[in-house]
């Protein structure tokens, strides 16, 4: 058993994903509170280098071949042997396509309790996570003996886990990596071609509202008339209504806009961290208690459909 | 092919939402609960896998109010067999829910188990991963396409920014289903009434709940909200005018 903090680091294709550095600085935090070090786990093949900029008190870096790509079965696996060896107090993992992958398996492999979806810490230790849409808190005591966490961002900031001075590093085997029933096959780029939607400044959002697909049409004629281009949060994407080269979100798209124009829009935590870089975010929602009046500017209660096509008219009046 | 979906009930986020007396949980005395979109995706999935390369679909869903409309909207929609678990499930964790589903779906032996990646209200990690421990097998998540061949499962995950990891699997698994590779079909009400008058819903109890390994709750509560938009109020036209000024002055217009 020991007080440590370990944060397990997402990365991607060289690259370490921004949750890993929040986490990071959430340890810290976390640490004033509890104690104990901050310890961040690197999972890899050769991956050493990852480990430069994280902030923390020291690595501990699991290299072999299995671990060269992220999948759910050699990542568990590696995590399993270490978490039941070392014992830390709070073992960090980001709710993400990486960590919601493996820490239901490790909770219930382990023995061990898991809270998801948690936004910050309290100054005492208790975990506040977000659920509901980001509609409803939870807060509760960090169980015993080893927490699982899963974190979502929001509330720290990834600049705070950057370090210019490398930690140490401390190399570990890792036995059992055999028998693996889950393997990459092959990476699949984004289909090029369309509009880069991180680089416009002008965004017409749409979402759930906008009803039904033919409605798309009344975002375009907006977009067409402002010189903006029309993009959508998931449900809209999975029906086929819009490209999937226009999702805004958790699992699309980080956009940082002039204005985003949200249009029924209820600004779940999986859509609202992907627009909060936007200088200026305009909500249109009937729903007055929706999360995203919460990170935009300007807001309306006044239904889009009844809205739109005035709006339409007098941007076109504006422009001559 | 012996496909099996888990589908749960979530809080639906339109309603307005409470929290009971004690303050540590969402009231749920008046609270409409909806299917989990991503499991209505996984039961879409899983009809296609189905009407691609044939076998049987079984849906697992356990016992909430409106849970028998769901499952026959599920059999008109092409699945094979309906099991609803009885039990408390209304209060029960994603940890106790996979425990009592693992029960259930190991008896099915199935090759491939579909739930969705997420939902509303998981405070105790997503389902899927879990069921899957208890099972036995491996899980991937985030996956919108699936492809069966050679005793192998081939899952396209999603990661940010549209990148996707073909990810193969070993059969049986368990994959998290973020979106079927076509949105779920539409079936009338009259065809689920007339579903209704065939199908049977098989009942299986649930052994006792056990919850252990999610986390407890010491207080719940709707968050404060740290800033709030300045709302723009009047008839339309009033607000697309202000709306017009505004983007103006960022210089839009």
């Amino acid at each position: 058993m020991s007080q440590d903090i370990f944060v397990v680091v997402e990365h991607l294709r060289g690259q370490v994903a921004d949750i890993s550095y929040l986490m990071l600085a959430a340890a810290r935090e976390l640490s004033k509170g509890i104690g104990g070090n901050v310890v961040a786990v690197l999972l890899g093949h050769k991956a050493e280098g990852l480990a430069g900029s994280l902030a923390a008190d020291q690595v501990l870096y699991l290299d072999h071949p299995a671990l060269a790509e992220f999948t759910s079965d050699a990542y568990q696996k590696a995590l399993s042997g270490l978490i039941g060896e070392k014992q830390p107090r709070v073992v960090l993992l980001g709710s993400t396509t990486i960590g919601s992958d493996v820490a239901g398996g490790l909770s219930i492999q382990l023995g061990l309790p898991l809270a998801s979806s948690c936004r910050s810490f309290s100054a005492d230790g208790k975990f506040v996570s977000q659920i509901c849409g980001g509609k409803i808190m939870a807060e509760g005591d960090l169980p015993s003996p080893t927490a699982l966490v899963t974190m979502v961002p929001g509330g720290y900031k990834p600049e705070a886990g950057q370090s210019a001075q490398a930690p140490a590093l401390t190399r570990l085997e890792v036995a059992g990596l055999d028998a693996l029933r889950v393997s990459l096959a092959k990476y699949i780029e984004p289909e090029a071609g369309d509009v880069d939607i991180s680089k416009e400044p002008l965004l017409i959002a749409v979402g759930r509202g906008i009803q039904q697909q033919d409605n798309i049409q009344l975002a375009e004629d907006l977009a067409q008339a402002m010189g903006g281009v029309v993009c959508g949060s998931r449900p809209v994407i999975d029906q086929g209504w819009l490209a999937t080269s226009r999702l805004v979100g958790k699992s699309g798209k980080h956009v940082k806009p002039k204005v985003y124009l949200a249009m029924g829009i209820s600004g779940a935590p999986e859509h609202a961290e992907a627009i909060t870089d936007s200088d200026m975010i305009i909500a249109i929602n009937t729903d007055p208690k929706a999360p995203i009046f919460e990170i935009a500017k300007y807001g309306t209660e006044t239904d889009l459909f009844d809205l739109i096509d005035p709006l339409i008219e007098k941007v076109k009046a504006a422009k001559g | 092919m012996n496909i099996v979906v888990l589908m749960k009930l979530v809080p639906d986020l339109v309603e307005e939402l409470s929290i009971d007396p004690s303050g540590t949980a969402l009231d749920m005395s008046w609270l409409r609960l909806i299917i989990n979109e991503f499991d209505d995706h996984a039961s879409e999935e899983a009809i296609l896998l189905k009407e691609r390369g044939g076998g049987q679909v079984t849906v697992v869903a356990p016992e909430y109010d409106g849970v028998d409309e769901v499952l026959f909207t599920s059999a008109a929609r092409g699945a094979d067999r309906l099991i609803k678990i009885a039990g408390d499930f209304v209060t029960a964790n994603n940890h106790a829910l996979a425990r009592a589903s693992a029960a259930v779906i190991k008896e099915l032996q199935p090759d491939l188990v579909l739930t969705g990646v997420q939902a509303n209200n998981d405070l105790d990690g997503p389902v899927g991963p879990t069921l899957a421990e208890c099972l036995g097998m491996p899980y991937v998540g985030y996956v919108s396409g699936v492809t069966v061949k050679d005793g192998k499962v081939t899952a396209r995950k999603e990661y940010p920014g549209g990148l996707i990891a073909e990810m193969e699997v070993t059969l049986p698994a368990v994959l998290g289903i973020q979106a079927a590779e076509q949105p779920p079909r539409y079936v009338a009400v009259s065809k689920v009434r007339m579903v209704m008058k065939t199908a049977t819903i098989e009942v299986r109890a649930a052994e006792a709940l056990d919850p252990s390994g999610g986390p407890a709750v010491g207080r719940m509560f709707q968050p404060e909200a740290a800033a709030h938009a300045e709302m723009i109020t009047g008839s339309p036209d009033e607000v697309a005018d202000k709306l017009v000024s505004i983007f103006k002055e960022v210089g839009l217009l």
